[in-house]
């Protein structure tokens, strides 16, 4: 493996190196976004609030942090993840109906 | 490594070889031997309770036996013997059809099958201890919780376990489809077996959870004193209904779709053309896969749940009728204008047609709401799900059975046999289960162990009755036929019916390592185009090289052993807590097991260029 990167033309290793470089500075934005984000909440909650407000905040936040942590963390967002999505959004999908059919049609 | 190989060795060898082999055609030989193992003891528990309802106020059995009887029937049929058969033909066929030397976790494979093994087992231990489970295979609380005894409880630890093999079976085959497809196999041109296998694993692992979770509760109540489903501390009856519902409906699909694809298989092979509406097969597929998990309270339309509720159940179980007519429709067009050859294959492939199309439309008519009031719990529901899991699953497994044994074995199952068990089980079939609508019309209610004189129902079961011995029959032939087949017929060549897939370009039954090198797929049935262009077997993607084959291990029967163990000790701690020991020591097992996995490097072995070589030589390469 180590002599094919060397084997490799330099503009390709320069540009491999960007490529890196800019996914660093990604995962190290998101990273301090999701713990601000934490602070926020549990800042929230120290600070009591009101429910009305803190409740949709949280879920908000909570759904963000999940959406980086798939997305940046567990690399979603790179090529040939397609069908990891489609599973996930279909079982997410799925579950989503069966709660509201629970909600709405059967113990309405 | 063939069977004849195998035969030279001692038997001891053989059996270790098959306790811990990750080959996925050796876990289906296990799978087979093991679903046909429950399907005679669940086929014999069907003749049993039809010798019981054979005449008015019979006492060939008693009221309690009888419950523990269809409880079992259902319970076996559907968890252990409908289930590891279709596993068994994944097993045996999609690494072949998609250009796999294996599947993607080897090792979960293998502790997928012994899971099942152990928890099918564990259920019909109970026999010996004291009483089966006796609250009918959908278990329903508060029947369940308050049965005395011992029954549910290993309902619950057997299933559990087993389930726990299922959902790793399903999670394998979704991973393996995904990424290990040969080279130019795009989803597109995936054989339609594959393709039902793709979608059957998605709903296991969608549906499966549901099921965990229902068992999980009913083990606490019934072990643990917890209140789930007792109303009288708060709890709710119905919401065991609702999930072993959301799990059962899709489980249905579960079941069928595998053959569905086979039948797709073996109706283009045998009609020498390609899959007639190729795209429209897989979309309807998938659509079906999809509406399965929005159909589930169809089968509680007189819980209460009101009209609203049980109209959209009702207009969405409807709505599942069109994707089947799409297939019954191609399957038909497929054949139209073939070059079609009555094999035996094919033999149960056309009755299935007529069979299963009776079954879907009793399907429509129980999904009518304000009908069912009519027809549930009435004979007339039993004929319904016998029509469509005999008339399609038994049928789809015989068939795919005769189709692919080949593959397995290197042998063509006798056709004169083959087409001779097949004409008693089929009119056998129909006679045992197309009455069964009358009389649940007439008002026989389903679950009774006993009618009476004078209700007129008499001439219907005893013409169900014999009609169940024709089916015995007709198993007993299949099963002489296998035996005869291994003994007497000749070993037959890589492609005996003149194939379309992948499966069919490699020798039967296949070298360990399945292809020498990977094939290059051009086009939907790949080895047909490649035969059109005069070419004989495929074109290599690769060159010769080393191959890499997972390590044999122990490890996944021991896993298994271990919760097996552990099963029993949360079943007897009820009585008395030194059972806790068995808790300990089986998890002590399994744990031990999973840790000894987790830290010794296995990477597994190459085979090398040279051997390969001379395994050429030999006649490996060309089917």
């Amino acid at each position: 493996m180590a002599d094919n990167t060397h084997s490799k033309p330099v503009h390709h290793r320069e540009f491999e190196k960007k490529q890196h470089r800019e996914e660093m500075k990604q995962q190290v934005l998101t990273f301090a976004l999701m713990i601000l984000f934490t602070l926020i909440a549990f800042g929230m909650v120290i600070m009591e609030v009101n429910s009305y407000f803190i409740i949709p905040t949280l879920i908000i936040l909570a759904v963000v942090q999940v959406a980086f942590q798939l997305y940046y963390f567990m690399h979603m967002k790179n090529k040939g993840h397609d069908m990891v999505a489609l599973m996930m959004y279909g079982g997410a999908a799925v579950a989503l109906l069966t709660i509201i059919t629970f909600t709405s049609i059967i113990w309405w | 490594m063939s069977t004849a190989v195998a035969q030279k060795r001692g038997l001891g060898a053989v059996i270790w070889d098959y306790l811990t082999t990750v080959d996925h055609k050796k876990i289906a030989h296990l799978y087979l031997v093991a679903g046909g193992l429950f399907f005679l003891i669940g086929g014999l528990e069907a003749m049993i309770i039809r010798i019981q309802l054979m005449k008015p106020d019979n006492n060939f059995i008693s009221a309690g036996l009888y419950n523990e009887m269809i409880t079992m029937h259902g319970t076996t049929m559907i968890f252990l013997a409908a289930m590891p058969l279709i596993f068994a033909l994944m097993n045996a066929v999609v690494p072949l059809q998609i250009g796999a030397r294996d599947v993607a976790f080897p090792f979960l494979n293998s502790l997928g099958f012994w899971l099942f093994l152990f928890g099918g087992l564990m259920l019909n231990v109970s026999w010996f201890t004291g009483g089966a489970p006796d609250a009918g295979w959908t278990n329903y609380a508060p029947l369940s919780t308050i049965s005395p005894g011992h029954g549910v409880d290993y309902y619950v630890m057997g299933l559990q376990i087993s389930g726990a093999g299922t959902l790793i079976g399903g999670i394998n085959f979704l991973v393996t489809i995904v990424n290990m497809r040969a080279p130019g196999m795009t989803y597109m041109r995936m054989p339609l077996f594959t393709w039902s296998t793709f979608v059957t694993s998605t709903l296991i692992l969608f549906a499966f959870p549901a099921l965990t979770v229902g068992l999980f509760l009913m083990m606490f109540d019934r072990m643990f004193g917890s209140a789930f489903f007792d109303v009288g501390l708060g709890g709710n009856a119905i919401i065991w209904e609702h999930l072993f519902w959301i799990f059962g409906h899709p489980e249905v699909y579960i079941l069928i779709l595998p053959l569905f694809g086979a039948f797709s298989d073996i109706f283009s092979t045998f009609s020498k053309k390609r899959l007639f509406g190729y795209s429209a097969m897989v979309f309807a597929t998938v659509l079906i896969g999809f509406l399965g998990f929005m159909v589930w309270a169809h089968h509680m339309f007189t819980v209460g749940m009101g009209p609203i509720a049980n109209s959209i159940f009702a207009v969405a179980t409807m709505a599942i009728a069109v994707p089947t007519g799409i297939k019954i429709f191609n399957w038909l067009f497929t054949m139209w204008g073939g070059q079609i050859k009555m094999t035996s294959a094919m033999l149960w492939s056309v009755a299935f047609i007529p069979s299963f199309t009776i079954g879907g439309m009793t399907g429509v008519m129980l999904a009518a709401a304000a009908a069912d009031y009519q027809y549930h719990d009435t004979y007339f529901v039993v004929g319904h799900f016998h029509y469509v899991i005999v008339g399609g699953v038994v049928f789809g497994l015989f068939a795919s059975l005769h189709y692919w044994w080949p593959k397995m074995f290197g042998k063509v199952l006798n056709e004169k046999l083959g087409k001779l068990a097949f004409w008693p089980f089929f009119i056998g079939f129909h006679l045992t289960f197309f009455i069964q609508h009358f009389l649940g019309l007439m008002g026989m209610p389903r679950r009774y162990w006993v009618f009476q004189e004078g209700q007129g129902l008499a001439t219907g079961n005893i013409i169900s009755t014999a009609g169940a011995f024709l089916m015995a029959l007709g198993t007993i032939i299949f099963l002489i036929n296998v035996i005869y087949t291994s003994v007497k017929e000749k070993k037959v060549s890589g492609d005996p019916w003149g194939g379309r897939t992948l499966e069919w370009s490699i020798p039967s039954p296949p070298p360990h390592y399945n292809f020498v090198q990977t094939p290059l797929v051009r086009g939907l049935d790949p080895l047909w185009v490649e035969k059109m262009d005069g070419k004989e077997g495929m074109t290599p993607a690769e060159p010769l090289g080393d191959i890499h084959m997972p390590n044999a291990s122990i490890l996944p029967f021991t896993i298994s052993l271990g919760l097996f163990i552990a099963g029993f000790g949360f079943i007897y701690q009820v009585d008395d807590p030194t059972w806790l020991i068995a808790v300990f020591a089986g998890m002590a097992i399994t744990l031990g097991s999973m840790l000894t996995r987790s830290l010794k490097d296995d990477l597994g072995h190459h085979i090398h260029k040279e051997e390969l070589e001379e395994d050429i030589k030999k006649g490996v390469g060309k089917s």
